[in-house]
């Protein structure tokens, strides 16, 4: 079991500085000029007024679990020895969701609300696969 | 995704008399038989759907000059086939909301005088070609997310944090529409019955939801032809006519689950019933689009039939239960036990109840039906038997 044989991510314009990030185990996000609010999967354009006008930001990394699933259908040949495996929505602090992987804790272990922080443990080939594991303390 | 919260919606649907109401009519139903066949595909099925629909109304097909092709891949080849050459012809996407939206432009052709009569096609060889809904490449693949089903487990899941509901509160939506497949001989799951065990213990497919809560894969095809009211008197069966249709959607959740269950925007369609000038007690039963058990929860909750949260107490005693309960809903078994047919098999039996068609699955007296599709495009319509 393991990250290396997961689908990698599909690479567009939009979403290449993320990626890259990723790769040095930082998470980024768009943040809106006008508003300050930050948007995700990236896009040309701020949902929030419609214009060319973000930037990107370190994002803090923490959030709160939203939901989870747990998946028992096999989808994808490289993620077979990880059945069941979960998938968690998070929050972000920032606002907007990512839907990831829990790592470092069982999806029995899981409690809707709580805190969770941001790792960097693999990937397939060259990318990091941001994933969340419980918050550290304070 | 961003959050609602962040997000403002658009004007919600006009709640004002519709212009087009009860000025279209449903005046051929056509349904095939529904199951696995290699033998056929979408196109065969299509046509053999049309066929039936034509000899349902008493119509050739050079009576039609209007046709909306759906999950059938092109409109052209299918119109070649059938030597169909119509004024107005379009495919429409292929997501499940499409049913509803080509009914509301299939309207639109007529009202506006683009189509006098317009033959509706909806093809699906899904089972055949064993089609897979979920796996390939997306924004969210690298972490395994895939599948409408995974979408509704993820949103499933937060309602029962929210709202205090669970998995057993899903039960009775899967066997109510199991005992309805079982009153209807041509219903894939037509002598099958399930209980509220059986749903517990079924195999988890994406937890919370197992396979129970899953609609079908199958092979089929319905057809409908709609026409003007006026058109519709001279024709041979009794005429349904569409009484109102509201709409809203909301797209910024687009890409992933939806953090408010769809509620504002199905709040949004209850515009429906003074749409339509009929009141929720106008209504004999519904139609409800079921691709997933909690589809039909947020449907409830969102149109109003009870208050959000509340869809486990609602539908706990059978409420959705022909001979049960107040509102029967989807009586020829729905996607979860009929067919998966996205809609268009859906609308097709509110047609066929108010015609007083269903034998042992009638809804005694029904006068008036309710379709609701909980999705993006959130939609409801209401259709009722001419006076």
């Amino acid at each position: 079991m393991s990250l290396a044989t997961r689908p990698k991510p599909v690479i567009d314009n939009w979403n290449r500085a993320f990626w890259a990030a990723c790769g040095e185990g930082r998470l980024i996000l768009q943040r809106c000029r006008a508003t300050g609010k930050c948007f995700f999967p990236p896009a040309p354009v701020s949902p929030f007024t419609g214009r060319a006008e973000w930037e990107w930001i370190a994002a803090s990394g923490t959030g709160e679990l939203w939901s989870f699933v747990v998946f028992h259908q096999k989808y994808f040949e490289g993620m077979k020895d990880e059945l069941p495996y979960p998938v968690a929505m998070v929050k972000l602090d920032e606002g907007p969701y990512l839907l990831t992987n829990l790592d470092g804790m069982t999806a029995g272990e899981a409690r809707i609300g709580m805190r969770l922080a941001v790792r960097f443990p693999g990937g397939p080939e060259e990318v990091l696969l941001p994933q969340f594991g419980p918050a550290e303390a304070g | 995704m961003n959050a609602p919260s962040e997000t403002s919606l658009a004007a919600p649907a006009i709640a004002a008399p519709w212009p087009m109401r009860d000025k279209v009519a449903f005046v051929g139903i056509g349904t095939t038989r529904y199951g696995n066949f290699p033998e056929t595909d979408s196109y065969g099925l299509g046509c053999e759907a049309l066929n039936e629909a034509l000899d349902d109304a008493g119509l050739g097909k050079d009576d039609i000059d209007g046709l909306i092709v759906n999950r059938i891949p092109t409109y052209e080849r299918f119109a070649e086939m059938m030597g169909i050459n119509p004024n107005y012809c379009l495919l429409t996407e292929t997501p499940g909301r499409f049913s509803g939206v080509s009914m509301a432009l299939a309207a639109q052709a007529i009202v506006s005088g683009a189509a006098k009569t317009v033959a509706l096609v909806y093809g699906n060889n899904g089972r055949s070609v064993r089609m897979l809904y979920g796996g390939g490449d997306s924004q969210w693949s690298p972490w395994g997310m895939t599948s409408p089903g995974a979408i509704h487990a993820m949103m499933w899941r937060r309602h029962m944090h929210e709202f205090g509901t669970s998995h057993a509160d899903l039960g009775p939506v899967s066997v109510a529409f199991r005992s309805h497949a079982c009153l209807n001989p041509v219903a894939v799951m037509h002598g099958r019955p399930i209980t509220l065990e059986d749903h517990a213990a079924a195999r988890p497919i994406c937890e919370p939801l197992k396979l129970l809560d899953y609609c079908l894969i199958n092979d089929g095809a319905v057809a409908w032809i709609m026409t003007s009211a006026e058109r519709a008197r001279d024709l041979r069966r009794p005429p349904v006519l569409l009484s109102g249709y509201a709409r809203q959607d909301a797209f910024h959740y687009g890409s992933g689950p939806a953090d408010d269950f769809w509620y504002p925007s199905l709040s949004a369609c209850r515009a429906v019933y003074a749409r339509a000038g009929l009141g929720r007690e106008d209504i004999q039963g519904l139609g409800i689009y079921d691709n997933f058990s909690p589809t039909v929860m947020f449907s409830l909750e969102g149109l109003g039939f009870c208050g959000q949260g509340e869809s486990g107490d609602f539908v706990r005693e059978g409420t959705l239960q022909l001979g049960r309960g107040r509102w029967p809903t989807n009586t020829s078994g729905g996607h979860l036990s009929d067919s998966y047919m996205q809609g268009w098999g859906i609308i097709a039996e509110c047609v066929r109840q108010l015609r007083h068609e269903c034998g042992a699955r009638q809804i005694p007296d029904a006068q008036a039906m309710q379709y609701i599709c909980a999705t993006n495009i959130a939609q409801s319509a209401i259709l009722r038997r001419a006076a």
